[in-house]
């Protein structure tokens, strides 16, 4: 008999744009898309279970097995390292992670460079590869904020369009890595619902034209 | 006086059923002290999945370790060469859970089987680990995966050591879509990429993917590595290790210590490896020994976790007492009726305790008279 798969879904846009390739590839749960505060939802006659979970949650569930499978943003996976499958590239929510400055930025390399970011693994990271001291100033949210106020040199920080970085009189010096939603697995469930999880990564890369 | 497995936690019965299952084999019981010279774990870092360790200085001003590994201890009084010495034990390690930073005790059984060894040996390990998970109870596999057919395809594209670290981290984490950007950014040839990432990706029976594999070997040391695979995997077989041994190449070990058969067990509910072992010849020889070593830990603190029925009772009777009642009389109750084969706990007054049923002191002392 088929084991139920139970899925951790982002909450939020990408969540959303996350859930179209799941119901797309005949894993829909259309109650998942109602507006309200439910955060479980199961599908008996399609085999699934979704959480909806704070997208910088899902790779937690994951791990430690309270999901089989989940969605996880690249900078995430970057940022935590997670023990995980990383099974596919969704292809969505698709950004660059950069290094970014105010207009005309010019590193005076006698110094640490002061970094403001959320991600400090990626940034100390990137760096380190570069032999250049760094002071990292780690913030929750409105990073582009620190250079304008003197907190920090750069920022290092996802870039979509690049929309807010020009609003607030910033630029991207340098791009890291490249980001994009990413569908990960539990080690053990891998093995365990092997036949199950293969199926349905399989009907995503129909679906998504892979 | 008999005892019922019901009063056992389920680690304690897998610790007695595990040391059962190794004697029956002829390993014998290797005891240790708890503490080692700090220095061996530092000089061996990468042998251990975290460098989170207690340590204090003793009586003489050594820095001293709380052993987070029980194999480097063995390792490091094993003697090398001549016929394999079996070995197994069941000692605490004090490591950090789930990659935390918190160090905790943690109970391990293990094997380690040192000395010149044969493919029957290794296959007596890796059907000793299949046995292992099914003393467990539950539904379980053991996945097997070799070092030496990693080491030898990375090889064969001529991958210099970083980029082979970073490939194979892409291989532990069954990236496909990582490889092939690595493969681009590397240049490496799209059919090697092609061949790690079917390899990579692959995952099923033993019995059916080792042909499946033969294709993809590049060299005579992979070849030689599957050939290996197979006649260790038989030899299980033959052993009697009846339940699933999967081809897993996502388990990656570090290469400075592991050269041949590796593997890793796995038991339904636990969300991380119950089980895991390999061919560590390597680690030997970094310790001046020219010896065969493979062995495995069984980390038995995870299985906490896995249910256990113990009906939820404190005792079957609470016997309640007063303060006034004479500890004479309260004793002949008590024993009456633990001889009678009820658990019993004796207090003055109900607390917290869960209980079958209650009796009172003078409800015994009516029905004693």
């Amino acid at each position: 008999m088929s084991e139920i798969i139970n899925i951790a879904l982002p909450k939020g846009r990408l969540g959303e744009r996350v859930y179209g390739i799941f119901e797309a590839a005949g894993f829909g749960c259309p109650s998942v898309l109602e507006d309200s505060r439910r955060l479980f939802f199961e599908d008996e006659s399609e085999r699934v279970r979704y959480f909806l979970v704070k997208p910088s949650d899902t790779h937690i569930y994951v791990e430690r097995g309270a999901a089989d499978i989940g969605v996880a943003g690249k900078d995430i996976l970057l940022e935590h390292d997670p023990d995980v499958y990383e099974l596919m590239d969704l292809g969505v929510g698709v950004c660059r992670m950069v290094v970014a400055a105010r207009k005309n930025f010019e590193d005076e390399t006698d110094g640490a460079l002061r970094v403001a970011t959320k991600f400090a693994n990626i940034a100390r990271g990137y760096y380190d590869g570069r032999g250049r001291e760094i002071d990292i100033i780690k913030l929750s949210g409105s990073i582009e904020l620190a250079p304008m106020v003197g907190l920090s040199d750069v920022i290092v920080d996802i870039m979509e369009t690049g929309r807010t970085l020009l609003d607030n009189g910033m630029e991207p010096m340098q791009t890291i890595t490249d980001i994009s939603a990413r569908l990960i697995a539990n080690k053990v469930s891998y093995r365990f619902k092997h036949a199950e999880i293969t199926s349905l990564c399989e009907a995503i890369k129909r679906s998504i034209g892979k | 006086m008999t005892f019922s497995e019901d009063v056992l936690k389920n680690e304690e019965i897998a610790v007695i059923r595990l040391r059962s299952l190794y004697s029956r084999y002829g390993y014998t019981r290797f005891g240790m002290s708890k503490f080692e010279e700090y220095e061996l774990y530092s000089r061996n870092r990468s042998f251990l999945p975290s460098d989170n360790i207690i340590t204090f200085t003793d009586t003489g001003g050594r820095l001293m370790a709380l052993r987070p590994d029980v194999t480097l201890s063995i390792v490091k009084t094993a003697l090398g060469g001549g016929p394999p010495r079996k070995l197994y034990y069941s000692e605490n390690v004090y490591r950090p859970v789930h990659r935390g930073r918190e160090v905790r005790e943690r109970m391990q059984v293990g094997l380690e089987c040192i000395g010149e060894l044969g493919v029957y040996d290794a296959g007596e390990v890796i059907m000793l680990a299949e046995r292992s998970l099914g003393m467990i109870g539950r539904r379980h596999c053991l996945c097997v995966s070799h070092m030496g057919f990693l080491g030898g395809l990375l090889d064969s594209a001529g991958v210099g050591s970083e980029q082979s670290a970073e490939l194979l981290k892409c291989v532990s984490g069954r990236n496909a879509s990582e490889l092939r950007r690595l493969g681009a950014e590397f240049g490496l040839d799209d059919g090697f990429c092609e061949n790690l990432i079917e390899v990579a990706t692959m995952y099923g029976s033993a019995d059916d993917k080792l042909d499946v594999l033969r294709p993809l070997s590049v060299s005579d040391d992979t070849d030689a590595a599957l050939d290996e695979l197979e006649q260790v995997c038989r030899t299980a077989r033959r052993l009697g290790a009846g339940g699933d041994i999967n081809i897993d190449f996502s388990i990656v070990n570090d290469m400075n210590y592991y050269s041949g058969v590796i593997f890793q067990g796995f038991v339904e509910g636990i969300p991380s490896a119950v089980l895991s072992g390999g061919r560590y010849d390597k680690l030997m020889r970094r310790f001046g020994k020219h010896s065969g070593a493979i062995g495995f830990a069984v980390y038995v603190d995870l299985l906490e976790r896995t249910g256990h029925q113990s009906g939820g009772l404190d005792a079957d009777v609470l016997l309640l007492y007063g303060e006034d009642d004479d500890p004479l009389e309260i004793a002949d109750a008590v024993r009456s009726v633990a001889e009678g084969g009820e658990s019993v706990c004796a207090l003055s007054e109900a607390g917290d305790v869960r209980y079958g049923r209650l009796l009172r002191l003078s409800e015994w002392r009516s029905a004693s008279t």
